[in-house]
């Protein structure tokens, strides 16, 4: 047993993993954070993640430019995230249900499109950076990796100084926690909260790029499947703090990466389906563990409304 | 201009309703133009398209009862979901519900006294208290933990697929092997010939014994929803959990019943599909084949009245019976679930713009008046 925690602990690979299916699940995370804290609880993070990955697969397929997919994976996903803002908090059409209606219209219209276009990817280079990259372990793991990887480190700082140390970002924690004070103080809430999602939509079209460049190489529909949805837990595990979303993303992607690295650890395959069930077992798990009675922003997935209550 | 105005004041329509019935007329269409630009991009002709979805949903000889067959399951979630929503619960779990459900009701449909009639009746309450339990445990993660429903119930839709996908690799569970066939489709065997819902036939269309249980569910549910002391307290409770306690409403007891009802109508529904005849009988891991999604759907569009989800889940289950008609027409079947997306989308607009005018016209009356 001990030479086995032994192995999981020096396994360098699963490190590596852990690292590339954490930092997918962070783009997606940090912007269904924004979005979160603006009040909206945004299931369809799950179809900009997917719709960032097609659109950037076509895009390279095009261009086999990796910046220009990412951009446009980027667009795709803002796309995604005006048609949800608009619907819900324009029109104040039910989040939930346009969230899931978008997850399954993006599901379709990839497979739909697919085969229109000859899709060819493939993953990007890997830069490895001098010295910090040498650091036993968990060097090679975050500093040698392709390189659209590392754009989490930028967004990550900047997403936090945007929500937490601009005007901008008091405004969007304002219209999470009370609309119709914040309204009155002249704040347009519905902007704010479409703009919140807008920013998820940019983060979660560039997770999906990344993921394409950076861990899969080529485009499936079915990559994604659930990872926003993971993503969504991460959040909520973190408490609603961006420090606490990373965490759990953390989290999540070492069980996501030990459900690849296992069966080679282990010397033998487990079970399929339980491996494949894995990831949301543990999150479920993780969640009823560590669920705190953390304070949630307090207008989640409340519509408004001006001059209604 | 006088005739139209003739016959709106005899139909006695308000503005509201007229203005509501033109935007869904427009968006309906501007979906549908959408969906016929997607087909024409795609090499294909969209009045070839229009015709295959007329002729597959109730033209052609039999369609009404294949129609009516797939209304039956899409209409008990979305009566499930609506008891939900009533509560201010939001279950969108129903895909892992039925299929959970339906995974019960296979094995005691399939392996357990086949020639006994009354396993009809066990399979589809196994099925419910099975779906019921699935979804149950969002509710417990909700009122113990305190982890969101929305997040709960979308995890477990995940993981229930690998749930029917394990019963269906062993052979003491569902998988049935053929002997000399490759078994590459994991199948379960099909159900006891005498524990399948009776068929009702009119005028040739066949449908399974469902569809008046279904329309039963959705008259019932209408009923308890509004004429009982429990649909009303459940309703106070969605409408104001504060003002529900202190009337004496338990928030756990009730929340949980409606949780464990929306449950219960997904494994319902989904036993109903395997014992009325979905997919010859036979349970696989894709059976649910998004039904559970399109029954929330079909209480969305519904905006959660189960009198007014009869006429959505038939239109729904019109588009599912059609993407046969589809393929044979030479269009992918996967076009029939962007359009029936793009529909839904169309459908969500028009009471949200009427709501949002609605409201807009009484603030500006109430700022007039102060």
């Amino acid at each position: 047993m001990l030479a086995f925690m032994g192995d999981i602990l020096s396994n360098g690979p699963l490190y590596e993993s852990t690292f590339r299916l954490a930092a997918v699940l962070a783009f997606a995370a940090v912007g269904e954070w924004v979005a979160e804290r603006a009040g909206t609880i945004n299931i369809s993070v799950e179809a900009m993640l997917l719709g960032g990955h097609f659109g950037a697969a076509i895009a390279y397929t095009e261009s086999t430019n990796f910046a220009l997919a990412i951009a446009v994976g980027a667009i795709v996903g803002m796309l995604v995230a005006s048609l949800q803002g608009y619907l819900s908090h324009y029109l104040s059409a039910d989040q939930f249900g346009i969230g899931l209606t978008l997850n399954i219209l993006l599901l379709g219209v990839a497979a739909f499109l697919q085969p229109k276009f000859d899709l060819s990817t493939k993953l990007a280079n890997v830069v490895e950076i001098p010295l910090l990259s040498d650091i036993p372990k968990i060097g090679p793991a975050l500093f040698a990796q392709r390189w659209p990887m590392y754009l989490i480190y930028v967004l990550i700082p900047v997403i936090w100084w945007l929500v937490m140390r601009t005007s901008w970002g008091l405004e969007i924690r304002a219209v999470g926690e009370d609309p119709q004070a914040a309204d009155v103080s002249g704040i347009n809430v519905n902007a704010r909260r479409r703009q919140a999602i807008l920013i998820a939509g940019l983060t979660s079209g560039i997770g999906g790029a990344v993921y394409l460049f950076g861990q899969v190489g080529r485009f499936e529909s079915s990559n994604i499947g659930g990872k926003g949805i993971i993503a969504l837990a991460a959040v909520i595990f973190g408490g609603w703090t961006l420090r606490g979303a990373v965490a759990g993303c953390l989290l999540f992607g070492y069980v996501d990466a030990l459900r690849l690295n296992l069966p080679n650890i282990l010397g033998y395959s487990l079970n399929s389906q339980l491996l494949a069930s894995l990831p949301f077992l543990a999150t479920i798990i993780v969640m009823l563990i560590f669920a705190k009675h953390t304070r949630q922003p307090r207008a989640l997935a409340q519509p408004f409304i001006r001059g209604l209550k | 201009m006088t005739t139209s105005k003739g016959v709106l004041t005899r139909l006695k329509l308000t503005r509201d309703q007229v203005e509501l019935l033109g935007l869904y007329v427009l968006c309906v269409v501007l979906a549908l133009a959408i969906s016929a630009l997607l087909i024409e991009f795609n090499g294909s002709s969209w009045t070839r398209a229009v015709e295959a979805i007329f002729d597959g949903a109730f033209q052609s000889k039999g369609r009404w009862g294949e129609t009516l067959r797939r209304m039956a399951p899409l209409l008990i979630v979305a009566v499930g979901s609506i008891v939900a929503t009533r509560a201010g619960i939001v279950n969108i779990g129903q895909e892992g519900q039925l299929l959970v459900g339906t995974t019960g009701a296979a094995f005691v449909l399939t392996k357990i006294q086949p020639g006994n009639p009354a396993m009809l009746i066990v399979g589809l309450i196994v099925g419910a208290i099975v779906g019921a339990v699935w979804a149950g445990i969002a509710g417990w993660l909700y009122y113990w933990r305190k982890i969101p429903i929305v997040l709960s119930t979308l995890l477990l839709v995940y993981l229930s697929s690998q749930i029917a996908s394990y019963t269906l690799t062993r052979r003491q569970l569902l998988l049935n092997v053929v002997p000399g066939e490759p078994n590459r489709l994991l199948l379960s065997d099909v159900t006891a010939p005498k524990s399948r819902l009776g068929i009702i036939e009119i005028f040739g269309n066949k449908f399974p014994l469902s569809v008046p249980i279904a329309l039963l569910i959705a008259v019932v549910a209408a009923w308890v929803l509004t004429r009982t002391v429990w649909g009303f307290r459940l309703k106070m409770l969605g409408m104001n959990p504060r003002t529900a306690r202190r009337a004496g409403v338990s928030e756990t007891r009730y929340g949980m019943a409606a949780i464990l009802v929306s449950g219960a109508a997904a494994g319902l529904a989904g036993s109903m599909m395997l014992a009325g005849g979905e997919s010859q009988y036979k349970f696989s891991s894709g059976f649910a084949s998004n039904a559970g999604w399109d029954g929330l759907l079909v209480a969305l569009v519904a905006r959660n009245n189960p009198i007014a989800a009869i006429p959505v889940a038939l239109v729904f289950a019109g588009l599912r019976s059609a993407s046969t008609f589809l393929s044979v027409a030479g269009i992918e079947g996967v076009l029939v679930d962007v359009v029936r997306a793009l529909l839904v989308v169309a459908l969500f607009i028009p009471p949200a713009i009427s709501e949002l005018r609605r409201k807009r016209r009484a603030l500006a009356n109430l700022t007039e008046r102060t």
